[in-house]
């Protein structure tokens, strides 16, 4: 139980867990948290024994879609999301890869459309050697993962 | 939603049939106005001579009435007009847009926008279609079928558009492809995953006169200079890529060369006289093909 005590608790709301550090900050950029009023907790270079070093975040009064949420599995696939009402954990919920990613993300072909006209991104997700990979709706080229770059909604 | 013909990949099997069904009738009786009342908008942001004389040959032969530019150069584009915008305008005139666009994607997008169907005649280094199709013609005017073919791609199968087109329509029809290449211009892993997938034959080589006598059609591209990292490199390839008489004296008597052109050293003036020459033919059939895909898009209406 220790560890749950350096990052204070929430009443009620959603506890992103499992987040790996250096991707905290992408997660916070998905979910548009720099734009919502809810109370939010982060903490971040926890000890995990999955990830080396992870990330939490706690939103009070706060719930996801599963649509909205499952955006972040492209760049945290192993986080766990706890739903939380009255300091209990009451759901757990894995995350999913949608197979079609609307904006978000940056397509990486310099030359495509996306990156020259106000045109937002589209992806289908596919899977090559197990590894994830989008493919772009407009010039057909593939985005992987060491090249994904979030679209910062500021 | 309207058609429209933006990559290869949007035509099934049998509607790539019945393009070149309907091609060959054009091919038969080139004066057909069939389309009087219509307005074919021919918007080029890059110049593209060939491929617009082409097109615009193809609409006049049908009776249509053409609009558009050159180039972005004198327009609203050169103000700084969005493409959504232009595409917006003119599909409020046009019955059909015909567009190239240097960059990769703006087709597709382009036909997400418009009223109307919009073929892609070129976005950047991403897909020709009307090319793709205009080959497939020819190949199927020279062999008298698109079935069970062994076809050599030589050159840059890294770069070549119009290869990977090629080879992902030709797809449908059982075919063996030769990969005639340089080690740094081999087909990409992707491609080949794709023709594994699919079950099709293939063989990769460097020695483009093995493949000679085997081959129904020898398929050349350009291998450009700009391609290699070492300029001497391309010197030593540069030739080891390209066809003269005495190499396809020992070709099947129906092999035929095609070519996207424009050539540069990979099909030696020797050739033009050969009967397996059909490049100069291939451009153009390209009219016909042309005409049968502004008429299945503007009949879909
Ligand atoms: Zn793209």
């Amino acid at each position: 139980m220790e560890k749950h005590l350096k990052v204070s608790a929430i009443k009620d709301g959603t506890v992103l867990d499992h987040i790996p550090s250096d991707q905290l900050f992408k997660v916070i950029d998905i979910l548009n948290l720099s734009n919502c009023i809810n109370q939010i907790t982060f903490g971040t270079n926890l000890d995990s024994k999955l990830l080396g070093k992870k990330a939490i975040i706690k939103i009070a009064d706060r719930f996801f879609l599963d649509d909205e949420i499952n955006k972040i599995a492209l760049i945290a696939p192993q986080a766990k999301i706890n739903i939380i009402h009255d300091f209990q954990v009451v759901e757990k919920r894995e995350l999913s890869v949608p197979s079609e990613i609307k904006g978000i993300v940056k397509c990486m072909n310099p030359v495509c459309i996306t990156n020259h006209q106000p045109v937002d991104t589209l992806f289908s997700t596919i899977y090559e050697n197990n590894e994830l990979k989008l493919l772009c709706h407009y010039c057909e080229k593939i985005t992987d993962r060491q090249n994904l770059k979030i679209i910062s909604k500021g | 939603m309207s058609k429209n013909l933006i990559s290869i990949q949007d035509f099934s099997k049998d509607e790539i049939l019945e393009i070149l069904k309907m091609a060959a009738e054009f091919e038969e009786n080139t004066c057909q106005p069939i389309f009087k009342d219509k307005v074919i908008a021919s918007i080029f942001f890059e110049p593209s001579t060939r491929t617009r004389l082409s097109f615009e040959t193809a609409a006049n032969r049908l009776g249509a009435r053409v609009i558009g530019f050159t180039d972005s150069i004198n327009t609203s584009v050169a103000k700084g007009e969005t493409l959504k915008d232009t595409i917006k305008m003119i599909s409020n005139y046009a019955d059909l847009i015909v567009m190239r666009h240097p960059l990769e994607g703006s087709a597709r997008y382009a036909s997400e926008i418009s009223k109307v169907p919009v073929i892609n005649a070129g976005d950047g280094a991403n897909q020709h279609p009307t090319q793709t199709l205009l080959d497939l013609y020819s190949v199927y005017k020279t062999q008298g079928t698109l079935e069970n073919l062994s076809i050599s791609v030589v050159g840059d199968l890294k770069y070549g558009r119009t290869v990977h087109s090629l080879l992902q329509a030709m797809s449908h029809f059982n075919p063996v492809f030769l990969l005639t290449s340089p080690a740094e211009l081999a087909l990409p892993r992707e491609y080949k995953e794709y023709l594994i997938n699919k079950g099709i034959r293939f063989m990769e080589t460097t020695n483009l006169t093995d493949v000679i006598p085997n081959s129904d059609i020898i398929y050349m591209t350009r291998v450009q200079r700009e391609r290699f990292t070492d300029p001497i490199e391309y010197e030593r390839v540069k030739n080891i890529y390209s066809l003269n008489a005495s190499m396809i004296k020992g070709s099947k008597p129906n092999m035929k060369i095609l070519h996207p052109l424009p050539r540069v050293n990979e099909i030696a003036i020797d050739v033009d006289e050969s009967s397996h020459a059909y490049y100069f033919e291939q451009a153009h059939n390209g009219i016909y093909v042309r005409m049968a895909i502004i008429t299945k898009l503007l009949k879909s209406l």
